[in-house]
């Protein structure tokens, strides 16, 4: 069913469709309206659900650390601040192997105080052990949810999902989204049923203390969890393309084949740069656009293969690495690396605390890349 | 009254026949995926370290429930009065500490 609705909304419907049985978040702008959505729901009994108000994200995810270990699917929802607070549970979900999904919004880090749009907030979770899904428009957000799930609950991966959606841009912006029929959702996501659950019947203790003896293999497992959710996205992506007519990957190539100059964005930025590639062609310019949909796990192979033919690839962060460069830019070079590419690259910082990546902006960054010394970072659009 | 509180009463079922095998993690294939014991909760009883037991004195409870709300385990059954779980009580004494009418005393278990 289509029907017009905010990328907040669209992340709520994501959850409901998924079918989920616990609700635990805590409120903040511009996440708020997902919770109350949320409650909404399971009040007026179109969703069952527990919900449960916390006193703070740090509860929140704890609380839905023991509701998915008694076995149970979970959802939260939090942004910069919150997502922060909640950061050493965050280690414990992914450690704990427990499938949870989580919508971020990403919002800007204080201070300056700021609510807008930056992905500083997931970008300093990169290494919590959490996939991560960066969403480009409010369907992506509703889909991704649901195949997070999909993914997540894979008995090979078992690792949870954080579904990342720009502040504002996406979390107050209505587009169309269509909205899957229950039934078929449960076609697509089955119910929930771990192997590993909390049981008086059957009783065990979860994360217990782990000797020198032990520790090592859990994160090894991790790594090889890692491994197979790479294949495990690509194959959902196109499992829930055939059902549904939308296919999503790791990566989304755009414009590629012919590029000399490639963009590789993510988030909102990602359409944008689109709406700039076909721009900048009309203009003659070979420029083309790979968006990195998923961040974790490092998409190396699709990026590797999507960029070979490149003679300049332009990264753009929204979010800052301080001491070095962006997040993204880096993991692109290492990717390069891995496949003997020596391209030039640049490393392009824009859109920080919210500021507009219009097309204007984007097409200013390429002109830089074309007249500036490759291998280097730039701040566009820094008042001087 | 406990009764009122409506407290959840949750127990082990230990009539279930345990089967005490040795898992050994050797190879990392057999491991499970997160450090979770395989069932070793019903055979590891953690009361061993106890050095002292409560008791509690059904004459005196008035059956607020602070002692089940608060032992950490949680090894107190909500019933009235309530009982202590002896198989995994650990001494620490919280619910001694807590109770508001001192109905429940410590008994050394070293003698
Ligand atoms: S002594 Fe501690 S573990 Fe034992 S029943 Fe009291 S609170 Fe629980
Ligand atoms: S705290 Fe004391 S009075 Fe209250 S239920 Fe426990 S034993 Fe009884």
């Amino acid at each position: 069913m289509k029907t017009v609705m905010n990328g907040d909304f669209a992340a709520s419907y994501g959850a409901m469709t998924s079918d989920v049985k616990f609700v635990a978040a805590y409120p903040i702008t511009p996440q708020t309206l997902i919770v109350e959505k949320l409650s909404e729901l399971v009040a007026d009994g179109e969703l069952d659900a527990s919900f449960v108000k916390v006193e703070s994200e740090h509860s929140a995810m704890a609380a839905c650390i023991g509701a998915q270990a008694a076995g149970i699917r979970t959802f939260t929802a939090t942004s910069s601040q919150g997502l922060l607070l909640m950061c050493e549970v965050l280690h414990w979900a992914a450690r704990a192997r427990l499938p949870i999904v989580l919508a971020n919004v990403n919002r800007a880090i204080a201070p300056g105080w700021s609510i807008w749009a930056d992905a500083q907030d997931s970008i300093s979770q990169r290494d919590t052990g959490w996939m991560q899904v960066y969403a480009e428009n409010n369907q992506d957000v509703y889909d991704s949810i649901l195949m997070a799930y999909k993914i997540a609950e894979d008995n090979d991966v078992l690792l949870p999902m954080m579904v990342n959606l720009d502040a504002f841009f996406l979390s107050h912006t209505s587009e169309v989204v269509d909205l899957i029929d229950n039934d078929k959702a449960k076609e697509f996501l089955p119910a929930y049923d771990p192997e590993y659950k909390l049981d008086p019947n059957n009783p065990r203790a979860f994360g217990a203390l782990t000797s020198p003896e032990h520790y090592f293999e859990f994160t090894y497992k991790m790594f090889e969890a890692m491994e197979v959710a790479k294949k495990k996205i690509t194959q959902v992506g196109k499992e829930f393309g055939d059902i549904f007519g939308r296919y999503y990957d790791m990566t989304e190539s755009y414009k590629i084949d012919d590029a000399e100059t490639v963009l590789v964005t993510f988030g909102t930025i990602a359409g944008t740069a689109k709406e700039s590639v076909d721009r900048l062609r009309k203009e003659g310019k070979k420029v083309g656009n790979l968006k990195i949909r998923v961040f974790r796990p490092f998409p190396t192979e699709q990026i590797i293969d999507a960029l070979k033919n490149a003679k300049r690839v332009v990264v753009i962060d929204r979010d800052y690495s301080y001491g070095n460069e962006g997040a993204f830019y880096t993991e692109i070079k290492g990717a390069l690396y891995d496949a003997n590419l020596r391209i030039d690259t640049y490393g392009m910082i824009a859109g920080l605390g919210g500021r507009d990546v219009s097309t204007a902006v984007i097409k200013e960054i390429v002109e830089k890349a074309e007249t500036s010394e490759p291998n280097k970072t730039y701040f566009i659009g820094v008042k001087r | 009254m406990l009764l009122q509180l409506k407290l959840p009463s949750i127990r082990l079922n230990k009539e279930i026949s345990v089967e005490e095998k040795k898992i050994e993690l050797n190879k990392v294939d057999e491991f499970p995926p997160m450090p979770v014991s395989l069932g070793s909760m019903r055979v590891n009883k953690t009361s061993s370290w106890r050095n002292f037991r409560p008791i509690i004195d059904g004459e005196k409870c008035i059956g607020c429930g602070i002692c089940w709300k608060f032992c950490p385990e949680p090894a107190i059954f909500p019933t009235n009065p309530p009982e202590v779980d002896y198989d995994y009580c650990k001494g620490c004494g919280i619910c001694i500490a807590n109770c508001p009418v001192d109905a429940i005393t410590r008994q050394d278990e070293t003698k």
